[in-house]
C-alpha cells in the first residue's frame, strides 16, 4: 500500500537516477529495515573493524614472507608464512623421497583432472570407467614406482594430501560395490539377505568411524593367518571402504525408492531377469538420483580422512604436527592450520557447488525424487 | 472371451520346473550361498583370531573388565581412581561421552535454530555473514576446527597467575573454566524436591489454562505463574532456613586451582568444536524447513495482524519442525558419534578410555566389541526418542 502511495505521489521523472540514491534505497531496504536490523548492521560493522581488520593486518599488512624461524616473524607482529617456505613441501608430500616429489605431484594433477572430467555433464558411465580403472592404475604406478627407474616408494611414505586424495577416492571407488550390492540387498525379497544387509548398514551407521578405524588397525592383522600381514594404510582404508560402503548404501536406497514401480513391471514385463533388470533398467536410473547425495557423502569422506591422523598414518595434518614439532617454528600453528583448512575449503566448496548444480540440473529434467 | 477361456480340465497340468529355474528355489539357494559364505568369513577370522591371541599369550573374555585399570582420567563425573576397575574406567568414559553429546544436542539446537532464522534474514549483512560462517564449517574437516578451538583456548588463553576474572571467584585460563560451587546443604534436597513439584504443577496449570484458552479464548499469564510456582517456593524454603550458603571458590595453589567446580580445555574445546560444527549443519536443516511452509501461512499470518517474530514462533516453525525433526536427528547421531574425536585432543571420552584399555589389555576384540555395543544403544536411544517425538509432532496435522 505505502509502495504504492508513494509511487503515485511521486512521478517517475522527479527519481534521480543517480548511483548513490540507488544504494541509499538498496541500503535502507536491506540493511536498514527495522530498529532490529539496524542494530544487527551497526555491531557486524563494530565487529568487522575490530575483528577482520584485523585479521587482514595480521594475514597480509604485518605478514613475513621469508625467515629462519618464528622468532624472526615475531617482530613484524603478524603471519609467519615464511614457515610455509619451509614446511609447506613436507605438509603437501610428507616423508616422500624429496628428489621423487614429482610423482606425487603428477598424481594431484592426475586426480583434479580425473574428477573434472568426471564433473562433465552428460558423461557416459563406461568412458567414466574406463577414465577411473585407468587413471587409478597410473596413480598407482607413479606412487609405486620402481620401473623406469623411478625407486620403489613402500606406502609408508606415501603422505599428505596425494594419500588424504587415495583415502578419500579410493574409500568411496571400493565402498560403491559393497554399498550398491548393500543396497540392493536391503530391498531383496530373500529375508536372509535382507537381514544381512540390514544388519551391516544400521551397525556401521551406529558407531563413530573411529571405532572402525582402531578396528581396522587393530583388529584385522588378527583376523589375517599369522604372519601375514597387512600396510597399515590399505588396513585404513578397509576401514573406510566398510564405513563407506554403509552410508553409501543408503543414498542408492534413497535412489532406487525414487523409481517408479512401472520400471521394475516394465523389465518384467520384457522378461528380463533379476540380474539384467537391475543393471539394465533400474540401476542406471537409481544411481543418476542418487549423484547428488553421492557427491555429498563424497564432501564428508573427503573431510573425516584426516580422523586417519589418529591411528598414526601421515595424511596433511600430522604432516603439519611434524613442522610444528621444529623448534624453529613452534608458533606457526595457526597459520599450518589455516593452510590446511584452505586446501580443504577449496576442494569442498567447490564439490558442494557441483552437487547443488546437479540437484538443480536433475530437479529440471524431471528425473529428481517424485514428489508423492 | 468366454469362448476362448480353456475350460479347467483342458488347462494343461503346471509344467514341472526344473529346480535350477524355479525362482523359490533360486532364492533359498541364494540365501543358503550366501549365509554360508559369510559364516565361513567370520569363522575363517575368528579361528585366526584365536590362533594370533593365543600366540601372543593374550587373554580372552571379559574377566579384565573386574581388574585394576591403573590409569589416571583427568575428568570423572563418578568416583574414580586408578585403583577402580577397567569396567568403572568405562563407565567413567560413557557417562563423559554422554555429557558431552546431550550438552552438545541442546546447544546445536538452539544455536542452530537462531543461525537458520538468521540465515533468511532480511537484512542483507547479516544473511551473508551466516551464510560464511556456514560455509566455512561445513566444507573444513571437524578434526581440524577442533585442534584449532583446542589451540586457542591453551595457547591464547592467560596463564592461571593472570587468569582473566569476569566475576568474583570465576577464573578463566588454559586450565580451562573455574568456578565456586555451593557446598551441599541437607536443605538443598528439600528445595530440589519442592523445584520438581512446582515443575509439575506448572505442567498441570498450563494444560488446564490451554484447555480454559481455547474453550473461552480468556489468556493467563503462564510464564509467570510458572516462574513464581518453580522458584518461588524453594526460595522461600532457602530463606526460611536461614540462607545457608556456604561457596567452595577456587583458590590459585602453585601452578593450577584448587577447589570449586572445573571445566577442563579439552572439554570446551570438545564442545565449543562440535556446536560450532553441528550447528552448520543444522542450520541449513532449518531453513529448508521454514522455506518449506508456504508463503500463503505467513501471509495469512500477517493479514491476521500477527507481529512477524509471533508469526515465526506461532505459525511458520510449528510447521517447519515437521520437516526438520527426520534430517535434525541424524545430525543429533553425527554431533554424539563425532564426540569420539576427543581422543585426539585427549579429552577422556568413552572411546579414548576404551582405547587406552585396549592398549594396556590387548583385549582389542573384547574392548571394540564393548565400544560397538554401546554406540549402537545410544545411537538407537536418540533415535527411538525423536521418532517418538517426531510422531508427536506429525498428530499435529490436521
Amino acid at each position: 500500500m505505502t509502495d504504492l502511495a508513494q509511487a503515485r505521489a511521486r512521478p517517475l521523472e522527479e527519481v534521480p537516477p543517480g548511483a548513490l540514491l540507488r544504494a541509499w534505497r538498496w541500503a535502507r531496504a536491506h540493511l536498514f529495515n527495522g530498529v532490529l536490523n539496524t542494530i544487527f548492521t551497526l555491531l557486524i560493522v563494530y565487529v568487522f573493524f575490530r575483528v577482520v581488520v584485523p585479521i587482514v593486518q595480521w594475514a597480509l599488512l604485518d605478514a613475513t614472507w621469508s625467515a629462519d624461524s618464528d622468532r624472526a616473524c615475531e617482530a613484524a607482529g603478524g603471519a609467519c608464512w615464511a614457515f610455509l617456505k619451509s614446511w609447506g613441501r613436507f605438509i603437501i608430500f610428507g616423508r616422500f623421497p624429496y628428489a621423487e616429489q614429482w610423482r606425487p605431484a603428477l598424481v594431484l594433477v592426475l586426480f583434479v583432472a580425473m574428477l573434472a572430467l568426471s564433473a562433465r555433464p552428460g558423461m557416459r558411465g563406461r568412458t567414466l570407467l574406463a577414465i577411473w580403472a585407468g587413471g587409478l592404475v597410473a596413480v598407482g604406478a607413479l606412487m609405486w614406482g620402481g620401473f623406469l627407474g623411478m625407486p620403489y616408494v613402500e606406502t609408508e611414505l606415501w603422505n599428505g594430501l596425494p594419500l588424504t586424495l587415495i583415502l578419500a577416492l579410493g574409500g568411496v571407488g571400493f565402498a560403491f560395490p559393497v554399498g550398491i550390492v548393500a543396497a540392493l540387498g536391503r530391498r531383496s525379497k530373500l529375508p536372509a539377505i535382507r537381514w544381512l544387509s540390514v544388519a551391516y548398514i544400521e551397525l556401521i551407521r551406529g558407531v563413530p568411524l573411529i571405532t572402525l578405524l582402531f578396528m581396522a588397525s587393530l583388529m584385522v592383522p588378527l583376523f589375517l593367518p599369522t604372519g601375514v600381514g597387512i600396510a597399515k594404510l590399505w588396513r585404513a582404508e578397509i576401514g573406510f571402504a566398510l564405513f563407506f560402503g554403509a552410508y553409501l548404501a543408503e543414498a542408492v536406497r534413497g535412489g532406487l525408492q525414487a523409481i517408479p514401480r512401472g520400471q521394475y513391471e516394465a523389465a518384467d514385463a520384457l522378461g528380463l531377469g533379476y540380474w539384467r533388470k537391475t543393471y539394465l533398467v533400474i540401476l542406471p536410473q537409481a544411481l543418476t538420483v542418487s549423484i547428488p547425495s553421492i557427491v555429498n557423502l563424497f564432501i564428508g569422506a573427503f573431510k573425516d580422512t584426516t580422523l586417519i591422523t589418529i591411528v598414526g598414518i601421515f595424511d596433511v595434518l600430522q604432516d603439519a604436527n611434524t613442522g610444528l614439532n621444529d623448534p624453529a617454528w613452534r608458533h606457526a600453528y595457526v597459520e599450518a592450520y589455516a593452510t590446511i583448512g584452505m586446501i580443504f575449503f577449496a576442494f569442498c566448496y567447490f564439490m558442494s557447488r557441483y552437487s547443488l548444480y546437479l540437484e538443480r540440473r536433475l530437479r529440471r529434467a524431471g528425473t529428481g525424487p517424485r514428489r508423492k | 472371451m468366454a469362448r476362448t477361456a480353456p475350460s479347467r480340465a483342458q488347462v494343461a497340468p503346471v509344467q514341472r520346473v526344473a529346480p535350477w529355474r524355479d525362482v523359490r528355489m533360486r532364492g533359498i539357494a541364494a540365501q543358503v550361498v550366501t549365509v554360508g559364505a559369510v559364516a565361513t568369513v567370520v569363522i575363517y577370522c575368528a579361528h585366526n583370531a584365536i590362533v594370533n591371541l593365543e600366540q601372543r599369550g593374550i587373554a580372552t573374555g571379559f574377566a579384565f573388565l573386574r581388574r585394576e585399570a591403573a590409569f589416571e582420567i583427568s575428568s570423572t563425573l563418578i568416583e574414580y581412581s586408578p585403583a577402580s576397575t577397567y569396567g568403572r574406567a568405562l563407565v567413567v568414559g560413557i557417562l563423559n561421552t554422554l555429557l558431552v553429546s546431550f550438552l552438545g544436542i541442546v546447544l546445536t539446537t538452539i544455536f542452530g535454530t537462531l543461525l537458520g532464522i538468521a540465515r533468511l534474514s532480511s537484512n542483507w549483512l547479516v544473511q551473508r555473514v551466516t551464510g560464511g560462517y556456514i560455509e566455512i564449517m561445513r566444507n573444513t574437516p571437524l578434526l581440524l576446527q577442533l585442534i584449532v578451538w583446542w589451540d586457542l583456548l591453551r595457547v591464547s588463553a592467560p596463564l592461571p597467575r593472570e587468569a582473566f576474572k569476569p566475576l568474583p571467584g570465576v577464573f578463566i585460563s588454559n586450565r580451562g573454566l573455574n568456578l565456586p560451587i555451593p557446598v551441599w546443604q541437607p536443605i538443598y534436597l528439600w528445595m530440589i524436591a519442592v523445584l520438581l513439584a512446582g515443575a509439575i504443577a506448572t505442567a498441570v496449570v498450563a494444560h488446564r489454562m490451554h484447555r480454559r484458552q481455547e474453550l473461552t479464548g480468556k489468556q493467563f499469564p503462564l510464564v509467570w505463574t510458572g516462574v513464581a510456582l518453580i522458584l518461588g517456593p524453594p526460595l522461600l524454603l532457602f530463606l526460611l532456613a536461614g540462607a545457608p550458603l556456604e561457596l567452595d571458590v577456587p583458590v590459585l595453589q602453585g601452578f593450577n586451582f584448587v577447589g570449586g567446580e572445573s571445566v577442563t580445555p579439552e572439554f570446551a574445546a570438545l564442545l565449543f568444536g562440535l556446536v560450532a560444527y553441528t550447528s552448520a549443519f543444522a542450520a541449513e536443516i532449518v531453513r529448508s524447513g521454514i522455506l518449506s511452509v508456504s508463503k500463503g501461512q505467513t501471509e495469512a499470518a500477517s493479514a491476521l495482524g500477527l507481529r512477524p517474530s509471533w508469526t515465526l514462533r506461532l505459525v511458520v516453525l510449528p510447521q517447519a519442525v515437521r520437516v526438520i525433526v527426520p534430517p535434525m536427528t541424524s545430525e543429533y547421531l553425527s554431533l554424539t558419534k563425532n564426540s569420539s574425536l576427543a581422543v585426539y585432543i585427549g579429552f577422556p571420552d568413552f572411546v579414548s578410555i576404551a582405547n587406552t584399555e585396549a592398549n594396556q589389555t590387548g583385549q582389542v576384540v573384547e574392548v571394540i566389541a564393548i565400544l560397538m555395543a554401546v554406540y549402537l544403544t545410544i545411537s538407537l536411544t536418540i533415535s527411538v526418542l525423536m521418532n517418538f517425538y517426531n510422531r508427536y509432532v506429525a498428530l499435529v496435522e490436521r
